[in-house]
């Protein structure tokens, strides 16, 4: 997540080192701050002849202008994901050029809330920001513009904070990472058929960046998913404390092969964990998006958030005078969460066929991810548990989540709050 | 002097007399102007927009709205704060490198004290602590450094860096401990509904207090450095350690006491930061800016006066630079290519000051 900082000040350091007399500089470490519009696919002529529909939405839209804020550019997959939705969502929704404007590196700090005020001052009536460290400024920002909406990714506050014009959203993702635990699980079904180890040796190694609610409730819908498919499979997870640290991600995918572990998936934004699989043939269930063209022989599938859904939603809320939801939480019906193209290279056989049928389950209520007949904690059920939905520094838990058997993610606020240590998983590194 | 050999280089570089003040001015101005040439054709060959409309909108960028301004301003005077901070150091020969540690370590007291005693501690007495310990922690962070070199000659360009880096972890250390919500590596705003440990906006300026603080700090370093015996001292250090010692300078005190100030000054920048414009503390606090740092102040001859100039000419740039390409839809790559244009003229201009280049005349060759 730092690493072009990381190498700004080498760079920097290597230069000031070898200076002589006078010199000393480097153009890098200058700005944290660069910001950038990249609505650099060249302006593509709104189709006066396009259909009829597409007519109206951009009538509908045509007093519209949105701001967006990303803590990284296209470098990082996790700002990719978001960038690539929003041009999609632009097209979908026949957005000009002028309508859009992207401002890219933007920290999470003041300078977060002086990019959402900007936009604000360009005559954007709404603004995103991508990073979860950006929350608070977006919602100082909200503060002084009343008038224009801002919505966050990520973030858990806005249900809590009492403005109207500042919203949270987010995705089911634990749906997606279950499903994908499913081919994770297949696929150690086949290994163990194929005879290359046993059932109990069926071990998963997960790369996480933080013991933080998001990270947990992603392994453990994975190693759910998997479990429904493969009862004997275990989990290890080592943590790196950062989102993005390529080679801590990587040391800890080592690691966890040199423990044996059959499988990796991670939740970190770098390459580092798939790069780690593919030189030592380990199959990988990657996070943000299909890591094929790097991993050809060990990308199994990846699930990821497509946030246009989102963006559509919100400039259309605007365009017809509604409101904006506090919390906003779509999953795999409504397209926002999705998995990549499988790898049959890596994936199992018939391993298509159980993700459709189980993501069918899901979508009719037949199947839930958290089933708490499915899982234990401590060696016991989970009957009742109170989570801390309204954010606070002394982590007060305060919303019962489990009723009718199941613990309901992502329903009281966007973002996930599942943080329960279920057996079945062990955690190598708990201090981050 | 040269022996008459039948290879006779076509020029030479030789040191200059001291130029009149204008002439060096002159250099830089034409060396500013070189850049923006530079810039426009780089822009026009990259990208084909109208070089004209580009700097207009650099132009625009910076000061275009009320808010740009004082975006301006601020970022002005935290990079002219830490500029001033390791000025001292620089004078006196000293490569303090570790302005960056130095300011996250003061930021990270003032982050402390705010989430410690925040409802504990009453106003006034809240920040009189974050004063006091955030000059301890920058000027401990400077001082260790010191210590060595001052001592046991230790290579302080390396010191200062490395301890860059214990700063920087231990920043992720704590932000990982006081993490709202649990876990997930972020302090978020401290105190944003008791604003307890925030520094007062002034007049509903959120920033005038900071550029006010800093205007004062530079005015106090001008004066320290050109009229106070400590200040003549560093001077004396820095051109010779043994004509220090000959006069009966104590090096080591001197080295020490100027690295405790370079450090104290960095913790204030980290204050100005923390407690006057994020409300957190990140490990990008700091944002460069103890690099940066080392340009302005070389740039500006360690003149506390000129460093405002350099320090605004920096962030002018770079706000332009990043206006430019938020418009017309570029890479914020493109960003960093004209700003390290600008700058690399600019140094360049330097050189030209001190030194001239003497083309030999081909006629008296024996060619």
């Amino acid at each position: 997540m730092k690493m072009r900082k990381f190498l700004a000040l080498a760079l920097t350091a290597t230069t000031v080192l070898s200076m002589s007399a006078l010199t000393g500089c480097s153009s890098g470490s200058a700005d944290s701050t660069t910001a950038a519009a990249t609505e650099a696919a060249k302006a593509e002529e709104t189709k006066e002849e396009g259909a009829e529909e597409t007519a109206a939405q951009t009538a509908a839209a045509a007093d519209i202008k949105v701001g967006f804020i990303f803590l990284h550019d296209e470098n990082s997959t996790y700002d990719k994901n978001f960038i690539d939705a929003a041009k999609a969502a632009k097209e979908a929704l026949g957005l000009t050029d002028d309508q859009v404007i992207f401002k890219m590196n933007i920290p999470e700090s003041s300078e977060c809330y002086e990019a959402a005020a900007d936009l604000a001052d360009r005559g954007c009536n709404i603004v995103f920001a991508d990073s979860f460290g950006h929350e608070q400024y977006m919602a100082q920002a909200a503060e002084e513009f009343p008038d224009v909406q801002f919505c966050h990714a990520t973030g858990t506050t806005a249900h809590t904070a009492g403005l109207d014009n500042f919203h949270n959203a987010f995705a089911s993702i634990y749906e997606g990472r279950y499903l994908a635990g499913i081919a994770a699980g297949m696929k150690l079904n086949e290994m163990i058929a194929d005879g290359q180890f046993t059932e109990d040796e069926a071990k998963i190694g997960y790369v996480g960046a933080y013991t933080y609610a998001e990270v947990i409730s992603g392994y453990t819908s994975f190693y759910l998913g998997a479990r429904s498919v493969c009862p004997s499979a275990t989990m290890e997870i080592q943590f790196t404390g950062s989102w993005y640290d390529e080679t801590a991600e990587k040391e800890a995918a080592n690691t966890l092969i040199s423990r044996g572990c059959k499988l990796i998936s991670q939740h970190a934004d770098s390459m580092g964990a798939p790069t780690a699989c593919e030189s030592a043939g380990v199959p990988n269930v990657s996070y943000n998006g299909s890591t094929v063209s790097a991993c050809p022989n060990t990308f199994i599938v990846s699930s990821k958030i497509d946030w246009a859904p989102y963006f559509e939603y919100m400039v259309n809320c605007v365009a017809n005078g509604e409101a904006i939801a506090a919390d906003w939480c779509k999953g795999l019906e409504e397209g926002s969460v999705v998995l990549s193209e499988l790898n049959d290279k890596a994936a199992a056989e018939g391993t298509a066929d159980a993700i459709a049928e189980a993501e069918k389950k899901l979508i009719s209520g037949e199947l839930h991810v958290f089933d708490t007949s499915v899982f234990t904690v401590d060696g016991a059920a989970v009957e009742s548990y109170m989570a801390d939905v309204d954010t606070d520094p002394a982590y007060t838990p305060d919303t019962e989540v489990v009723s009718d058997g199941y613990f309901h993610e992502s329903e009281m606020r966007s973002a996930p709050y599942f943080d329960l240590r279920i057996d079945g998983i062990t955690t190598l590194n708990e201090m981050f | 002097m040269s022996s008459r050999k039948k290879h006779e280089p076509k020029f030479h570089i030789a040191k200059r007399d001291a130029l009149a003040w204008w002439q060096s001015w002159l250099i830089r101005i034409a060396a500013v102007l070189a850049a923006l040439i530079v810039c426009a054709l780089v822009t026009v060959v990259l990208t084909g927009e109208n070089p004209v409309q580009v700097y207009l909108k650099m132009f625009d960028g910076a000061f275009g709205t009320k808010r740009r301004i004082w975006s301006l301003a601020q970022n002005t005077a935290m990079l002219l704060c830490v500029s001033l901070a390791v000025t001292p150091a620089f004078k006196m020969r000293f490569w303090n490198i570790g302005a960056e540690g130095q300011v996250l370590m003061g930021g990270l007291a003032t982050a402390a004290c705010m989430i410690l005693f925040g409802e504990s501690l009453s106003g006034p007495a809240l920040y009189l602590v974050m004063i006091v310990t955030s000059c301890l922690a920058g000027a401990v962070w400077a001082v260790i450094p010191a210590f060595f070199k001052a001592n046991w000659k230790t290579n302080e360009t390396l010191f200062t860096l490395m301890m860059n880096y214990i700063a920087i972890q231990l920043v992720s250390y704590y932000t990982y401990i006081w993490s709202v919500p649990k876990g997930s590596g972020q302090i978020g705003v401290i105190n944003r509904a008791t604003k307890s440990g925030w520094l007062p906006s002034l007049g509903g300026h959120d920033y005038l207090l900071n550029i006010l603080i800093v205007a004062a700090l530079t005015v106090f370093m001008f004066i320290y450095l050109r009229s106070s015996k400590q200040g003549y001292e560093i001077a004396v250090v820095g051109e010779s350690e043994n004509t220090a010692r000959y006069v009966g300078i104590d090096v080591k005190k001197v080295i020490i006491r100027t690295l405790i100030l370079s450090g104290a000054i960095c913790g204030i920048a980290g204050l100005l930061l923390v407690s006057g414009t994020d409300h957190t503390i990140t490990r990008d606090t700091a944002a460069g800016r103890g690099f940066t740092a080392i340009m302005v102040s070389w740039l500006a001859k360690f003149n506390p006066l000129y460093m405002i100039l350099t320090s605004f000419l920096l962030v002018f740039f770079q706000k332009g630079a990043i206006e430019i390409s938020t418009t017309f839809g570029l890479n914020d790559s493109f960003s960093d290519i004209l700003t390290g244009i600008i700058i690399f003229f600019i140094i360049g201009s330097e050189f030209f000051i001190n030194y001239t280049i003497k083309v030999h005349n081909a006629k008296k060759g024996e060619k």
